[in-house]
């Protein structure tokens, strides 16, 4: 290979050894072009349907004046909780200095962009007037939290990207010598984002000066989209909202959904794209210990979210509460409450649970376990309004999404999907450079112990 | 006919240029009637006769905004038709000097719902959908069930004006809370924040989306409503600028509200006509403010139902099943 290509302080062979497994899926094949063709015919249907509801108005969801704010918002909710998860990794990990977290991190990157990059799309369905969007920035008003949640998702959103981005230069200037037999634009792509990185130390230093800014900035940021997005309800004076602990009860409940994704991205990109020698075993166990760590904590949060009320049944949180417990909703408290949570703590107590395969069907259910908890949060303390709802039609006494609700839904999902297919396709999900220096320097010290 | 262009000071331009552009209209107006019935010379003609003609017309005497008294032709005087901009600074500032209140009496309240159907007529809404609704409640199993009227409570610290991202629902200096429907973007966060369930939403194409095409859009009628915006009570705000009672207000057949001005200490009940002290209205009957430990602060106070003169079980209505 070229001269450009010699990292100080790598030997050339690990480079090349590393960089044929992690480069391997970065090509177009029969399956990725099917796969992404499915991902777009079924987003050009979806698109379709919203076309419906831009036409005929909101009327076509399942809310109406009581319940108003429904399965989108539980959505939106969702999305900015999942996208979390870069955060806890890259961020909180990484700067509490656990080197494991290297070949996950930028998989935990390529989910928080996704997921905070449809968020916003999310609550544009929900809108009465989309069309009218721009007033957000033309008329907005400090005093609502909707600007406050605007500008913190778009911040993370951009803070996100770039995560996901700078860390990977050395990896695409690795990559660009390397790609010349694939598609031309993809590799003058590559010439272009590698921004002339010759591997020169000082360019290390100044890129991680760069990243450890991000970093820190991240946090706080991350921290104050779902703290906001959990304010959009504990501003109001409605029973079941009205909490003073939603903000860290949003987040520790986002880093459950997050990390739950996060495993089910592993396990796929691990089996998918044969990096088993890069995402181990041993990844696995420790983002199952986190996961059990995180739900704990979560499941703290909501012994206090519904015991406390419970105790006290004050009038309308009562209503509530019961709604919930034994009511119109108790099926799918339980399910997400049990099935979704303490089972799922349990079974983390054994080693043999924290095993790839275990860990994906458990993660699948906590992941589906979680969109369902916003929606019970979002939707049932509406159906108790301080006031009795009478003389309205009697299809407006409970919520039920139509099936072009559903549908606009599941759009958010399919671009979820297609934004991670092609991050995770045009580009390595491993690093290379940083594995590669994590791995000799895991050599150094065991060389040093003998 | 030339361009005159003055340099006026901006407080005299509004009746001027009313005067002027329906000068203009009218010219216009004659030069074509004029030139389809005889020739170009006879249009020059008519116009010219017509225009001394209106020199000796009748003049009324007009107070400006700033307090000028102006003359200008009587028949230039009607139709005019205020444009967006001014419907809209004028429904934002309000009506100076006031301080609108409103007294619900729950004791006379027989659940009639000429309330309801003025409201929505005025207001061009469907059956189902309420900007004042009348509720059955009852607190306890031991106490009476009576009916109580539900417009907006117009709150003093309105919690939907708080959340609202970009000014559409907001705060007069009268009192009302309004909705421009020009501004609203649908978020609805002003529904989940309401504690009173004040609140509409047009979900599908408003009743009268048709015919209400193309009118000026009024703030303070809500008028034409939109769909994907939200709707409410707005005090009528419209009929006091009339000096008028609210339409729910004048239609109410058995003495239940009482509108008038904090400031002036004074309500007029809609359906006697009997003007009475605010204060001593609230001191002898206890008035009170609904859900006022919520902090919202609303500008409507009740009366309790007590002493009532009717049989409320005879009243109590059906619950109707609307189908849309």
């Amino acid at each position: 290979m070229n001269s450009q290509d010699q990292i100080p302080g790598l030997e050339q062979e690990k480079i090349d050894s590393l960089s044929a497994d992690i480069l391997r899926p970065v090509r177009i094949n029969k399956s990725f072009l099917l796969w992404i063709t499915f991902l777009f015919l079924a987003l050009i249907i979806c698109l379709y349907v919203y076309s419906i509801q831009l036409r005929k108005g909101l009327g076509v969801t399942g809310l109406r004046d009581i319940t108003s704010w429904g399965m989108y918002i539980a959505n939106f909710v969702f999305f900015v909780a999942s996208s979390l998860v870069g955060m806890l990794i890259s961020c909180v990990l990484g700067l509490i200095g656990f080197r494991w977290v290297t070949p996950i991190a930028r998989i935990a990157e390529i989910v928080a962009v996704a997921f905070a990059a449809v968020a916003g799309l999310v609550i544009i369905s929900d809108m009465g007037r989309p069309d009218r969007l721009p007033y957000v920035f033309l008329y907005g008003r400090v005093q609502s939290p909707i600007l406050w949640d605007v500008t913190v998702v778009t911040t993370y959103f951009v803070l996100s990207l770039l995560l996901w981005f700078l860390p990977m230069i050395p990896d695409i200037a690795v990559a660009r010598t390397r790609l010349q037999n694939r598609p031309s634009l993809l590799v003058k792509v590559y010439g272009i984002l590698s921004f002339k990185w010759v591997h020169h130390p000082e360019q290390y230093k100044i890129l991680n000066q760069a990243v450890k800014i991000l970093i820190i900035l991240i946090i706080p940021t991350a921290l104050a989209i779902h703290t906001v997005t959990s304010w959009l309800f504990a501003v109001t004076p409605r029973a079941g909202w009205d909490s003073t602990i939603f903000g860290p009860y949003f987040v520790s409940g986002a880093f459950v959904s997050g990390t739950s994704a996060l495993l089910i991205a592993m396990y796929f990109f691990r089996t998918n794209f044969r990096l088993q020698s890069y995402i181990t075993d041993y990844h696995f166990e420790r983002v199952a210990r986190l996961l059990f760590l995180v739900s704990v904590v979560y499941l703290y949060f909501n012994l206090n979210e519904f015991l406390v009320p419970a105790y006290k049944m004050k009038k309308f949180d009562a209503f509530h509460i019961h709604e919930l417990f034994a009511g119109h909703y108790a099926f799918a408290f339980w399910l997400v409450q049990l099935g979704g949570l303490v089972i799922p703590i349990f079974l983390l107590i054994f080693r043999f649970m924290r095993k790839p395969l275990p860990l994906l069907v458990i993660s699948i259910f906590m992941f589906t376990a979680s969109w369902l908890k916003r929606y019970l949060i979002v939707v049932p303390p509406q159906g108790h309004p301080y006031l009795p709802v009478q003389y309205v039609p009697q299809e407006w006494m409970v919520y039920k999404p139509t099936l072009i609700e559903s549908t606009i839904t599941l759009a958010t999902f399919i671009l979820v999907l297609i934004i991670i297919t092609l991050l995770s396709k045009f580009f390595p999900v491993v690093p290379i450079v940083e594995t590669a220096r994590e791995e000799s320097d895991q050599e150094a010290k065991s060389h040093e112990k003998h | 006919m030339g361009e005159k262009k003055k340099n006026k000071k901006p407080e005299e331009t509004e009746i001027q240029s009313i005067v002027e552009s329906s000068r203009r209209e009218f010219l216009k107006n004659a030069s074509i009637t004029g030139a389809a019935v005889v020739t170009g010379a006879a249009a020059v003609i008519a116009g010219f006769r017509h225009e001394r003609a209106k020199k000796k017309g009748e003049y009324v005497k007009v107070l400006t905004t700033d307090n000028k008294l102006v003359k200008v032709p009587v028949e230039e005087v009607e139709g005019y038709q205020m444009g967006l901009k001014e419907l809209q600074e004028r429904g934002r500032v309000g009506i100076k000097g006031k301080r609108w209140i409103w007294v619900i009496d729950l004791s006379k309240c027989r659940n009639a719902r000429k309330c309801i159907e003025a409201c929505q007529s005025a207001h061009h809404l469907r059956p189902y959908e309420y900007h004042i609704n009348t509720l059955v409640m009852q607190e306890s199993v031991n106490t009476p069930a009576y009916f109580m009227p539900k417009p907006c409570q117009h709150c003093d610290n309105p919690p939907c004006v708080s959340v609202c991202p970009v000014d559409a629902t907001f705060k007069r200096q009268d009192g009302p809370v309004l909705i421009d429907n020009e501004r609203c973007i649908g978020c609805r966060f002003c529904m989940a924040a309401c504690p009173y369930s004040a609140r509409i939403f047009h979900w599908q194409d408003p009743k009268d989306a048709e015919t209400d095409k193309g009118k000026e859009y009024n703030v303070e009628l809500n008028i034409p409503q939109r769909k994907g915006t939200i709707s409410k009570c707005l005090m009528s705000c419209d009929r006091l600028r009339e000096n008028k009672l609210p339409y729910c207000v004048s239609s109410c057949p058995n003495g239940v509200y009482y509108f008038g001005d904090e400031n002036e200490d004074a309500v007029t009940n809609g359906t006697t006509k009997e003007t009475v002290r605010l204060s001593e209205l609230l001191e002898k009957n206890g008035g009170y403010r609904l859900m006022a430990e919520l902090g919202t602060k609303p500008r409507i106070y009740y009366l309790p139902p007590k002493n009532r003169i009717f049989d409320f079980e005879k009243d109590r209505p059906e619950e109707k099943d609307f189908i849309i």
